[in-house]
């Protein structure tokens, strides 16, 4: 059974943002809404410093917690690839989804519904990358399987060291940043 | 363990809300600008204009309305991948500040009051201001400021009328010092895109350089693939930036002593036998002079004037020569410092030169081009009157008009009087120095027309303001440029524009019928021109139409593999000693100069590039200036917190004339800048009343750059020179 | 080493600076669904310990009142949740499923129980109107409920709902582990406890009958005394946990929720009532409906400070 992940190698992103503007024009989200960032994260002083850059998002939890909170169903796991989505229509706009994010990974759409990443699953179905991997200038962005130990993503996380984010929230998040 | 206070990078205001593109968002507002007829996704290559490097892209149209662009797969500049601008360029489309009709000025210049009127008379009345000033001070009072390839039409049409002072600010105010140093070296210079191989540099030096907020598209793509295969990187700036976390070394050096350094990196190499001695032997002039004058400039003289120890200094020359030839030094895009920029480039280029890195793999490559027959036209008007940006070749070694010379002829009268200005595509305001000096020129003018996407700031100083019609709807020149492998690309609509906005092409032929020159356009329609044009290349429209870039053979590009060293110098090699700068009277290898301090307590005020716009041109992109709304004075953490400054807190500078920035900007307190600096994103603090979305936003550091230093070798503008304080708001 | 800076590009409004997607419409339920849940014990406990109106001493039931004031409570704190939702017209979805891992599917399915069990308690004591104009329905369901054994089964019901709905919100916010003020599973008992005061409070100063008038502030003390080591254990619990917890607590131990958290819960809801109701009992003191109204005050500024400063607590970044 698929499992999609990313794996993110922080020592080419510059954090210019492209992943960020092609989220918003490729899946029209809201003016002030954005599914994915990036944060910078300076340590030391001037000018023995060090920059971490990490362009986040939806980590599609193994076990997520709006997926479990949700008192209609609309936040489900779909049933390929884990990658975890909201149905619209069965969103009634509690925002305990909003709430359960370690990540604050959700946003409430001007419409009325919660909304967040999805992986590009539209996208994903016509075998290709996530608007935010396939524009990423520096190329550090991978997208595949983490359940298929030839995939690039499977491989790049044996040989390289990583990180996931908040792993201490205990949810089980699906994108790596590579050091 | 210090509370983790987080911060965000963008306060998300009320203001942030009006921002809002007409109804309920970008989605709407791209619909809504032509009602969805056609259904279903249409794809139409095209190459975009959010930046010179005009990467080719693929434009998806659904249902009629404009959904996004992505890099076309066969485009050697983006390699299938568009850079933030490229991507948000959707949003020009639906920018909620665009011109949309020909404006005639109603009241006072800069008042920005204006009549809408129709193109035959706003094009009319341009004309006969036009053959006025012809008839009173000849056509050379006639200037054009244009920047980017868009300018080309208007540039023919004007130069058919008698025009000679063409010139764009990216010479004077930006890459001409960087150019002419190089010229000067190399004899030719690092051209437009950069001939710099970055991708297969063992070590990348960048002085100044902020690539990654920088966003050149492919020098950011090469820059990653270096950083991966683990290349050496060394960074000179004065602020910690993106580039510098990648570094192996990063040399915080004080503002305006760069120069120092390169020439101490110049004495440890020839000092230590480090360099190149075949490639100096074989294409090296005056190497021995050249030796001579470095003797002076060593690591501990350096030091005090950069604050970066010698043995950094050392170990970094030995880091560079390491790895050399594949050691690129880069020349950097904007180079407008200090005012011995030419020189300071020129030594960038002689570091190089002993690293043998021109002509060389990891250096710098020989670009080639394709060739594409230009349209035969009737010859120009010929002009005994010679330029007036240098006269008497008082910039001897200009290889471009300078923007800030024409001002000057325009303020003077002297040679002669400039008494009408035509701009294209460039925020003159924002872009020059001394915007008091920009506005007394205009006001000596007959006649100022402005032609431009949105209601810049020099927009609202025009006579007449043209609105031209994005580059996503219009056809515009062929883009033949020189690159790793020659190419040649279409630029084709892709939507209609929503209102009377008129393609560059199409206002510059018009003008020219009403002028009584349409001899100079012999094609009736854009479509033959550009299908004339390709088919002496043996292409078609057609087939441009359909793939939007098409690539020649692959020519050698390195030394190594058959390229001819040649150099365009007066020795015909590489001048490591400049025989004619000294008969011109300045420094044969560069010579440092201590910059002037600034006053005390006062910081020097930096600025610089984000990823997310292009100068002054997208702040009011509703999908850019989502991702950046406004910019940040970056303070140091130590300065800020001594001055009870936390990040956030709005401040207005103040320069040393007493110029105090018109609008408040959130101080971001942080590690990453030395303290005796202040640095900015240039392009935000708008005031044009035209830009309601942008205005106000942040400060600008254009008004605050009211003095400036030529560079008397060619012209340029050294705008690193002034100094604020900070004053808080409220 | 944590970050000396970390900035971040816009997420959403929502969560930007601190989470902010619950506001007063959340705390105003709690409030009210907690009172509501301690009406429902109370009531329920009279049912099944076999007290009967009217006439003879009862307890809670003297004052026939409580159910009909239970479902003018819950059913303000459903207009203030359904205020709150975002997608208002898709509400019926709630009603289509049960998410078994959802504490909030649970509780739009308990809030729905809450009104049969309420409506039974103002039918087995009905006001004059009610008996007048639906006689047969009164007396049906008097015929029904008129034995012992009846009425104790309904007192447990409504006990069982009482207390699901007062502790389910409870679960609810401790379910929501990325903000660790909530983190405990004491927030659960918190909620039935302070439900329970509020409503034993208010049906103290409702009560027409002496006895249970006293028997009610005793009982409130207790409630109150327990609350206040409920809050102890849950703020010893916070302090003693990971970094991000110990972040937490300090919102009201020296951060922004201090003031109003000692102020207002600790001291003038819950200290001084249970000062001032001790005296009453004592006879010290006349019996004001001062207390009463502190500690509803105090039940709504804890529901406050729970809902906001549990938002604005988060876990710690790299």
């Amino acid at each position: 059974m698929a499992r999609l992940g990313m794996v993110i190698d922080t020592r080419r992103c510059v954090g210019c943002q492209d992943c960020v503007v092609a989220c918003k024009t490729e899946n029209r989200t809201p003016h002030g809404m954005n599914r994915d960032w990036i944060t910078y994260a300076y340590q030391g002083t001037f000018p023995a410093l060090s920059l971490t850059i990490q362009s986040e998002r939806c980590n599609h939890c193994d076990d997520p917690p709006c997926v479990s909170c949700c008192p209609t169903g609309a936040s489900h796991v779909h049933d390929w690839g884990g990658v975890v989505l909201i149905d619209h229509d069965a969103c009634i706009g509690c925002k305990a989804c909003v709430a359960s994010c370690p990540y604050d990974a959700r946003y409430i759409h001007p419409d009325g519904y919660a909304d967040k990443c999805t992986f590009c699953i539209h996208r994903v179905e016509q075998s290709k990358d996530p608007a935010c991997v396939a524009v990423c200038p520096t190329r550090c962005m991978h997208f595949g399987d983490l359940d298929d130990p030839e995939s690039e993503v499977s491989r790049l996380l044996a040989s390289r060291r990583h990180h996931a984010i908040l792993p201490e929230a205990g949810t089980g998040p699906r994108i790596f940043y590579l050091e | 363990m210090t509370d983790l206070s987080r911060r965000r990078f963008l306060q998300v205001t009320a203001a942030g809300a009006g921002v809002a593109a007409a109804a309920g968002g970008l989605g709407a507002a791209l619909g809504a600008v032509r009602p969805a007829r056609a259904r279903g996704l249409r794809t139409v290559p095209t190459f975009c204009d959010s930046c010179f490097w005009k990467c080719n892209a693929i434009a998806s149209v659904a249902d009629g309305a404009l959904w996004k662009l992505e890099g076309n797969p066969e485009d050697p500049l983006s390699r299938g991948r568009l850079c933030p601008r490229g991507t948000g360029g959707v949003g020009a489309h639906a920018d909620p500040d665009r011109l949309r009709a020909p404006l005639l000025r109603a009241n006072v210049r800069g008042e920005a009051r204006w009549t809408a009127v129709t193109w035959d008379e706003a094009l009319g009345h341009i004309a006969d201001k036009l053959q006025t000033i012809k008839a009173r001070y000849g056509p050379e009072a006639v200037a054009l400021f244009s920047h980017g390839l868009g300018g080309t039409f208007l540039k023919h049409t004007l130069k058919a009328y008698g025009a000679v002072n063409v010139a764009a600010p990216s010479f004077a105010q930006c890459r001409g010092p960087r150019d002419v140093g190089f010229e000067l070296t190399f004899g030719e210079g690092v051209g437009s895109p950069e001939r710099t191989d970055i991708a297969n540099a063992r070590c990348l030096v960048l002085i100044g350089s902020h690539l990654g907020e920088n966003m050149h598209n492919t020098q950011v793509q090469e820059f990653a693939e270096a950083v991966g295969a683990g290349a050496s990187i060394i960074v000179v700036d004065p602020r910690f930036s993106i580039a510098a976390s990648k570094a192996k070394h990063y040399l915080p050096v004080r503002p305006g002593t760069d120069l120092a350094l390169v020439l101490a990196w110049m004495n440890v190499l020839v000092t230590e036998g480090l360099y190149d001695r075949e490639y100096i032997a074989q294409h090296g002039f005056g190497f021995d002079a050249f030796a001579a004058e470095l003797a002076p400039w060593t690591p501990e003289w350096a030091f005090p004037e950069t604050g970066i120890e010698p043995e950094v200094i050392r170990e970094t020359a030995r880091e560079m020569a390491r790895h050399r030839p594949a050691t690129l030094v880069h020349p950097g895009r904007r180079a407008s410092w200090y005012g011995d920029d030419a020189q300071r480039s020129r030594a960038i280029a002689l570091l190089n030169a002993l690293l043998g890195s021109w002509g060389r793999k990891g250096g710098f490559y020989q670009p080639a081009s394709m060739t594409v027959p230009a349209y035969p036209y009737p010859p120009y008007p010929v002009s005994t009157r010679g330029k007036v940006d240098s006269p008497g070749k008082k910039y001897p070694f200009a290889s471009e008009p300078l923007t800030t010379g024409i001002r000057d002829a325009t303020i003077t009268g002297k040679p002669y009087p400039i008494k009408g200005w035509f701009v294209y595509a460039t925020n003159l305001i924002q872009a020059m120095p001394n915007q008091a000096e920009t506005i007394a020129a205009i006001q000596n003018l007959d006649l100022l027309v402005v032609v431009d996407v949105i209601g810049s700031e020099i927009a609202g100083w025009a006579d007449v303001v043209l609105p031209e019609a994005t580059y996503l709807e219009r056809y515009d020149e062929l883009n033949v440029e020189l690159f790793r492998e020659p190419f040649v690309a279409l630029r084709q609509p892709v939507v209609e524009p929503p209102d009377d906005q008129q393609p560059n092409w199409w206002i510059a032929r018009k003008l020219a019928v009403k002028l009584g020159l349409e001899r100079y356009y012999p094609w009736k329609t854009i479509e033959e021109y550009l299908d004339h044009r390709l088919r002496g290349a043996g292409l078609s429209l057609d087939e441009l139409k359909q793939k939007g870039v098409v690539r020649g053979p692959r020519p050698p590009i390195y030394f190594e593999d058959g390229v001819t060293p040649s150099f365009a110098t007066p020795s015909r090699k590489i001048e490591l000693y400049s025989v004619q700068l000294k008969d011109a009277g300045f420094d044969p290898v560069p010579s440092y100069t201590r910059p002037e301090p600034g006053p005390p307590g006062a910081f020097r005020l930096l600025f610089g590039r984000a990823p997310v716009h292009s100068f002054s041109r997208t702040q009011t992109n509703p999908v850019l200036s989502q991702a950046m709304a406004e910019n940040e004075l970056w303070l140091n953490a130590a300065v800020a917190t001594r001055m009870g400054l936390p990040s956030g807190k709005r401040v207005r500078l103040r320069n040393q004339d007493g110029v105090v920035s018109e609008f408040s900007i959130a101080v971001r307190a942080t590690e990453a800048i030395r303290p005796d600096c202040v640095y900015l994103v240039h392009g935000f603090g708008h005031s044009s009343k035209m830009l309601p979305s942008a205005r106000g936003r942040g400060a600008s550091d254009a008004q605050l750059v009211t003095r400036y230093k030529t560079d008397p070798v060619m012209g340029g503008s050294g705008m690193n020179v002034n100094f604020v304080t900070l004053e808080q708001e409220g | 080493m944590s970050p000396r800076e970390l900035v971040s590009t816009v997420h959403g409004p929502l969560t930007e600076p601190a989470l902010h997607a619950w506001g007063w419409e959340i705390a105003v339920y709690l409030f009210l669904g907690g009172f509501t849940a301690g009406l429902l014990v109370l009531c329920g406990t009279a049912l099944w310990r076999g007290r009967r109106n009217p006439g003879g001493p009862s307890f809670a039931l003297a004052s026939s009142g409580l159910p009909a004031l239970g479902l003018v409570t819950i059913s303000l704190g459903m207009l203030a949740l359904f205020l709150d939702l975002a997608h208002k017209p898709f509400v019926w979805r709630l009603y289509v499923t049960f998410q078994l891992r959802s504490p909030m599917s649970w509780g739009a399915w308990i809030l729905l129980m809450v009104y049969p069990v309420l409506l039974a308690g103002v039918l087995l004591d009905p006001p004059r109107w009610l008996r007048d104009r639906l006689p047969g329905l009164v007396r049906g369901f008097g015929a029904r409920f008129d034995g012992d054994v009846a009425r104790r089964r309904l007192g447990v019901v409504a006990i069982a709902t009482g207390v699901a709905l007062g502790v389910y919100t409870g679960v609810l916010l401790s379910s929501l582990g990325a903000r660790p003020l909530w983190s405990s599973a004491l927030l659960g008992p918190l909620f039935l406890v302070s439900g329970l005061s509020t409503s034993a409070s208010a049906a103290h100063w409702l009560s027409p009958d002496h006895d249970e008038r006293t028997r009610l502030l005793r009982l409130d003390n207790l409630l109150l005394a327990v609350e206040l080591g409920l809050l102890g254990l849950f703020l010893i619990n916070l302090s003693s946990s990971t970094q991000a917890h110990v972040a937490a607590a300090r919102l009201v131990l020296g951060g922004p929720y201090t003031a109003v958290f000692w102020v207002g819960v600790v001291g003038l809801g819950l200290v001084a009532p249970l000062v001032l109701q001790t005296l009453a009992v004592a006879r010290r003191i006349a019996d004001t409906p001062l207390a009463p109204i502190l500690v509803l005050l105090g039940g709504l500024a804890l529901r406050f400070v729970l809902v906001f400063a549990g938002q604005a607590s988060h876990w710690s970044r790299l």
